[in-house]
């Protein structure tokens, strides 16, 4: 280890809210009582947004269903569980509690209540007085209490959002946080108008709806509540991709912008430090704390610290942000980048699945050294050559026909780099780290977008 | 497998219990986790590299997404003796040997394991071969043996509509795989249910008829349309050396086929094995594992020229078989069994000895002349795997139906 102390994870998020780090747990079952978040800041936490407090409900039983995938389990994780099901005087006494004896980590109460300024003046000052440092407005939450007026159908109304929104406003003096739903077409829509009501930030994003699987043999769906299912929300490693299309749809919208708390398939510190590079102040995590338990944040700590380092970033600050710019619109991309494949031969273990893939799925641009063209005579050539058990006694004779000679690069397939139009198809496919590379080809032309082009720049 | 086995065979628990699997059966957790490992290679070199050319990325594949009798159908589609191929097959030479892991410095898949989990899944079932052809045809074929070779041969032309006689010697079918293989790859009633299964196909089997000389190749002429001979190897090469005639000799299938099959548990207790074989090995452990204390291998030349497959000679020295290098047996005595090594003799205790050194050819072959006449497995290959054998019948069957479509064209 380092002599060094390691990079400063400590943030300051939506102008007020402190944590030693920017790993918090996400309202969601790990923070359901004062008793788990307590161990959550233990293991290393450095914030929890507590299970959402509102009058209690019942839930029911069989909440959870998940997509395992090639073997691997929860891929994605589905739920039709609603808020706390406890007493909000039990939630709030709670908090208390945990912040008399945690000062230092962030307790953000996560709220949802009827729709009246009332019941929202009630519950805000009742959570600020129990010491939560931050408030977080479910707008989200895409089943059970949308029926009954609440979570994401709020979130799904620009109007009501603003509306509800004022309301904490008028009365919040700890941060205020609006969770968006992604179960709408522009999630900016919500965004501004929470941002007109005076949000001091964002988290983003809440779960996605879904029905995870039917079981094939009693055609019923999961969750199967006594042979009926329902809508969840979706969640987990498999969202990630669109969670961080939001934030950056978020981050890029002037109207939009605001500190945002990232959320949505965060499992390690490599997710969390792509949506701090996006521009999220914190990042919160469920899922790998549901599968794992609380221990995952070590790594996550302890890798982001390292990456840091490696980085020479001293602080979440100095690289929150940075890939933002990056992304633009399809217009604005250089038409005269060129890359092609790249098959490094001593590393090919001869699967031949770049071959099909370009094949079937590409340009047919990857070939191999066989008399045949297409795949089918390929594989016809293969199933016409007699094959033997090799045996020793009975092939002295014969000349070797070891496998190793066979295999050794005999099945490298090589690129038509005049064909290949560098779509990738083939490196992403390819079960070797570093075999296909994507190489810049340089071909002296300029720079020239498709917005030039409709603009009629003179570069060509 | 439940009490009924297939050709009124009387399975044998105690040989059941003292030959448990080697490779035992994968669960269904097990097999899934290893079926989704397979990268799903195009032009696969498992499949290249398996004499029937089964689809293995595609049989494994099926695995994955929970489609066992698509798997199992696969297989069969290929090699009619999946089942058994899939436990007594030298994988580490074949298929999995071929694995592209292996350059990845990562295990080769569990091809036999996995289709193993398949056919085992179709087996239990009761699952049938299918049809390859409604058309019922009016040729005859008679295949000579009920090895794997002959099975394949007859499976095909049946499913094709042909009608199929199987002739066989011995009381039982499947040749090899049931009397010949290792308990622990194979046991018989696992052989048996496979052959049923052939059998069910309307292949006609008969027991306990021997095909001798030229006459009953010409009443066999003049009966079918076409004849296969997969009448496999001969007996195994005697030793020539004095003593020899002492009743403790028991040549290595002979011992096999009499634990496997006659419930004939006997061993000595100081068996020596002479030849350093697949067969030789299979005898070895065998011998311990009926409870001999001491089992020595010897072998005339040296380790590295052993023509024991190197996993076989492996597996031999964790069951605790000894192996004596260069030394030639000279002279049986009366508990012990005389070597010479360099000019010099020694002494082996020896109460139980099994030569291993290879099969005589069978001269029938020399006398089938003609047209209708086709062959394969051990007696044209000079004795590989089952696999091979399998491979060698299911090409001469295709070739006889392609000759009764030229006759007709």
């Amino acid at each position: 280890m380092p002599d060094t102390p390691g990079p400063d994870l400590s943030t300051i998020f939506a102008g007020g809210i402190r944590s030693p780090n920017p790993f918090w747990l996400a309202s969601a079952p790990p923070t359901n009582c004062g008793e788990q978040v307590m161990r959550a800041f233990d293991a290393g936490w450095g914030g929890a947004v507590w299970k959402t407090i509102g009058e209690p409900i019942t839930n029911v039983s069989s909440r959870y269903s998940s997509i395992d995938w090639n073997g691997q389990r929860m891929m994605g994780l589905n739920n039709i569980e609603l808020i706390s099901d406890r007493p909000i005087e039990t939630n709030l006494r709670e908090i208390a509690d945990v912040k008399k004896r945690y000062p230092k980590h962030a307790v953000i109460a996560s709220l949802m209540v009827e729709s009246t300024r009332e019941a929202w003046h009630d519950i805000v000052q009742r959570s600020e007085g129990a010491g939560a440092d931050g408030l977080e407005l479910n707008f989200g939450c895409p089943h059970g209490m949308s029926e009954r007026g609440m979570g994401s159908a709020v979130g799904q109304v620009p109007e009501y959002t603003e509306m509800i929104t004022g309301w904490v406003k008028e009365k919040a003096r700890t941060p205020v946080l609006v969770k968006l739903t992604p179960n709408i077409t522009d999630i900016r829509q919500i965004a501004r108008a929470a941002k007109r009501a005076g949000a001091d930030g964002l988290s983003a994003i809440n779960t996605i709806n879904s029905i995870t699987g039917i079981d094939l043999d009693t055609f019923e769906p999961r969750p199967n509540v006594d042979g009926l299912s329902s809508h969840g929300g979706y969640c987990g490693p498999a969202v990630k991709p669109i969670a961080l299309n939001m934030v950056h749809q978020l981050q890029n919208d002037d109207a939009s912008r605001l500190p945002i708390s990232g959320i949505g398939g965060i499992g390690t510190w490599r997710d969390a430090a792509e949506f701090i590079l996006l521009g999220c102040g914190t990042v919160q995590v469920c899922t790998a704390a549901m599968h794992y338990g609380y221990r995952v944040v070590e790594d996550m700590i302890d890798g982001l610290q390292n990456w840091m380092r490696e980085k020479g970033f001293a602080s979440i600050d100095d690289f929150r942000g940075l890939s933002a710019p990056k992304i633009t619109d399809w217009n604005h991309l250089n038409l005269n980048f060129k890359i092609v494949a790249r098959i490094h031969a001593e590393k090919c273990i001869g699967c031949e699945l770049c071959y099909i893939a370009c094949w079937d799925g590409a340009h047919q641009c990857i070939h191999l050294d066989s008399e045949h063209s297409t795949p089918p005579a390929i594989e016809a050539a293969s199933r016409a050559r007699i094959a033997v058990t090799p045996i020793p006694k009975l092939d002295r004779a014969i000349e070797s026909h070891g496998l190793a000679s066979r295999a050794s690069n005999g099945r490298v397939p090589h690129v038509d780099e005049d064909e290949c139009v560098g779509c990738n198809l083939c490196a992403l496919v390819c079960p070797v780290d570093g075999c296909i590379s994507m190489e810049r080809v340089e071909n002296h032309l300029p720079r020239k977008t498709w917005e030039d082009l409709v603009n009629g720049t003179p570069h060509s | 497998m439940g009490a009924a086995v297939p050709f009124g065979f009387q399975d044998n628990a105690e040989v059941a219990r003292r030959f448990p699997d080697l490779h035992p059966a994968f669960d269904s957790n097990e097999a899934l986790t290893e079926a989704n490992r397979c990268l799903y290679c195009f032009d696969a070199p498992c499949a290249a590299a398996c004499p029937t050319h089964i689809d293995v990325p595609r049989f494994i594949k099926k695995i994955a997404t929970q489609n066992l009798m698509g798997s199992a159908l696969a297989i069969l589609d290929a090699n009619v003796l999946g089942a058994s191929c899939s436990r007594v097959c030298p994988v580490e030479v074949l298929c999995e040997g071929a694995c592209v892991m292996l350059r990845y410095n990562k295990q080769a898949i569990a091809i036999g394991r996995l289709q193993r989990h398949s056919m085992d899944y179709f087996l239990d079932r009761g699952g049938r071969l299918p049809r390859k052809s409604t058309a019922k045809r009016s040729q005859n074929i008679v295949c000579i043996g009920a090895g794997p070779a002959s099975l394949a041969c007859a499976a095909e032309l049946a499913q094709k509509g042909f009608g199929v006689t199987v002739i066989e010697r011995r009381p039982l079918p499947g040749g090899l795989n049931t009397y010949g293989v290792a308990e622990y790859k194979l046991r018989p009633p696992d052989s048996l249910h496979e052959v049923a299964m052939i059998a069910e196909l309307g292949v006609e089997f008969r027991f306990g008829v021997s095909i001798e000389d030229e006459s009953d190749l010409a009443a066999l002429e003049r009966q079918y349309d076409a004849i296969f001979m997969g009448i496999g190897l001969g007996a195994m090469h005697e030793l020539r050396i004095p003593g020899a005639e002492h009743a403790h000799i028991i040549d290595a299938l002979e011992f096999i086929a009499r634990y496997k099959t006659a419930s004939n548990l006997s061993v000595g207790n100081n068996v020596v094995v002479i030849g350093a074989g697949n067969t030789a090995i299979d005898a070895a452990i065998a011998a311990r594992r009926l409870g001999a204390a001491h089992v020595t291998i010897v072998y005339r030349r040296t380790e590295r020229d052993i023509s024991a497959f190197g996993f076989e000679y492996e597996h031999a020295k964790q069951e605790g078989v000894v192996f004596e290098w260069m030394a030639q047996p000279v002279a049986i005595h009366s508990g012990s069994l005389e070597c010479s090594r360099m000019g010099s003799t020694f002494q082996l205790p020896c109460d139980m000895v099994i030569p291993a050194i290879g099969q005589t050819p069978l001269p029938l072959l020399e006398r089938c002349h003609g047209p209708k006449y086709y062959s394969g497995g051990d007696c044209t290959n000079g004795g590989r795997e089952v696999v091979d054998a399998v491979a060698d019948g299911k090409r001469a069957a295709l070739a006889i139906a392609k000759s009764f479509k030229a006759e007709h064209a």
